[in-house]
């Protein structure tokens, strides 16, 4: 039920905008993320976008998995 | 962002498994996700496999379908009768059945149930068709009470008289407060549910840490996520050690969304909420503010059926901890998804579906 998904910001327009996954594409809500800008990663959820995604934050956490990976091995 | 897919990597997850068996805890310990997303991902990728046998997972109250009462489903299946009204609502919640019906069941009598992925969407619907006087189901956690907040505020400023709101928002903290005091079932830490704390923030789940000495870790959705919110657990455990820790720093901010926090503020107050397994948690549900009650579908007078639950459904004990699905006599006889007695084998995020579809033969008997 709090299912949310990242999908691409394509086109803005004030409270609302066109994201993208996959080649779908639909309506989202920029409401509650006033911030967000073209090309951002929006978390979407019910058709809002509750969250940008920051992606030197997924960048750093996927580093650290790598050094996880290289003291397993 | 082809980066979001390595969070998905076999490898990854092992490796991570891996560093979880070599701490070697020295005790078995228990530990609960509250985030049906989470329950389903942990069956869908198997990840209690990898798992070292100290290490058990427990699915607490985290799927919003599953800890509503039947009494929700009634009052919606009551207004779903009334000639002028449309139901609008969340798809996974048409199957649940109800005292005697589910929504489902008088959409085949003809009663007109609508299924919508966005409020908003609904709120266009209503707009298009002024005839009929809209009732959304608002069912969720703090999440979807935000989207909910935002389309009602936006119903309320275009003076949109059509669409009204039932609701059976809940929120996350008092729940899990209401679980730890009971003290009826032992929890070594919690994964914390991502998606409520995209809005939230952390501090509000701090007190697990504070009050009641139990680690915690906020996680993400994708396996190496679970794996690594677990590794973080274990090292908290390990260190003899209780934060409210963020594996989920891509999206979670520790102060959360202000906008999101100001519209649920703005447009609802704390009420006392039933909880399947728990019965009411003080201020753990909300409500439509007073100034906004000629949206509240609480004001269409309706006779609602009086509540019935099934006898033998254990989906109460299923939620809060205490039993696995696989120890109710209903489960995987005469309740399976196909014909779901209990609300946890409805939703694909209910822990008794989650086992059903996933897994292995050894948690199913």
């Amino acid at each position: 039920m709090c299912l949310a998904i990242p999908m691409r910001l394509l086109e803005h327009d004030g409270q609302s905008g066109i994201v993208e996954i996959g080649g779908a594409r639909r309506e989202v809500m920029l409401t509650l993320t006033p911030d967000a800008r073209i090309n951002d990663y929006l978390i979407v959820h019910a058709g809002y976008a509750l969250e940008i995604l920051d992606e030197d934050e997924a960048e750093r956490t996927l580093a650290l998995l790598r050094e996880i990976e290289k003291y397993g091995s | 962002m082809k980066a979001l897919s390595r969070f998905r990597d076999a490898d990854t997850v092992h490796h991570i498994a891996t560093e979880i068996r070599r701490l070697a805890l020295d005790r078995p310990v228990r530990f609960m996700e509250v985030c049906g997303g989470h329950t389903a991902v942990i069956y869908r990728s198997a990840l209690t496999d990898l798992l070292p046998e100290e290490v058990q997972l427990l699915s607490g109250p985290g799927c919003p379908v599953c800890v509503t009462g039947n009494d929700f489903i009634d009052q919606a299946v009551a207004l779903a009768e009334l000639p002028e009204i449309t139901i609008a609502t969340f798809g996974d919640l048409v199957r649940v059945p109800g005292s005697t019906r589910s929504l489902t069941d008088v959409r085949a009598c003809g009663c007109d149930i609508q299924v919508f992925y966005s409020p908003m969407d609904a709120l266009t619907w209503a707009l298009k068709h002024p005839d009929r006087t809209v009732v959304f189901l608002g069912l969720g956690f703090e999440t979807t009470a935000c989207t909910l907040a935002a389309t009602l505020a936006e119903c309320v400023r275009s003076e949109i008289h059509n669409f009204r709101f039932l609701s059976s928002l809940k929120t996350m903290p008092p729940a899990l407060r209401a679980l730890l005091s009971s003290q009826k079932v032992a929890i070594d830490g919690f994964i914390l549910p991502g998606h409520v704390i995209t809005v939230t923030g952390l501090e509000v789940f701090q007190f697990i840490a504070r009050e009641f000495s139990i680690p915690s870790v906020v996680s993400g959705f994708e396996p190496s996520d679970l794996m690594e919110a677990l590794l973080m657990l274990c090292r908290q455990i390990k260190q003899d050690h209780a934060e409210v820790e963020n594996q989920y720093r891509r999206v979670v901010r520790y102060t959360g969304n202000p906008q999101a926090q100001a519209l649920i503020e703005k447009m609802f107050e704390p009420c006392d909420m039933q909880w399947r397994g728990f019965g009411a948690i003080p201020l753990s549900g909300l409500k439509l503010r007073p100034q906004f009650s000629c949206w509240d579908a609480e004001n269409i007078p309706v006779e609602v059926e009086p509540t019935r639950e099934h006898p033998g459904c254990r989906c109460g004990e299923v939620l809060c901890g205490i039993i696995h699905p696989s120890e109710c006599t209903l489960f995987g006889s005469v309740c399976t998804p196909e014909t779901p007695l209990g609300a946890c084998m409805v939703s694909a995020e209910g822990a008794c579906a989650a086992v059903y579809h996933f897994a292995p033969l050894s948690e199913k008997v």
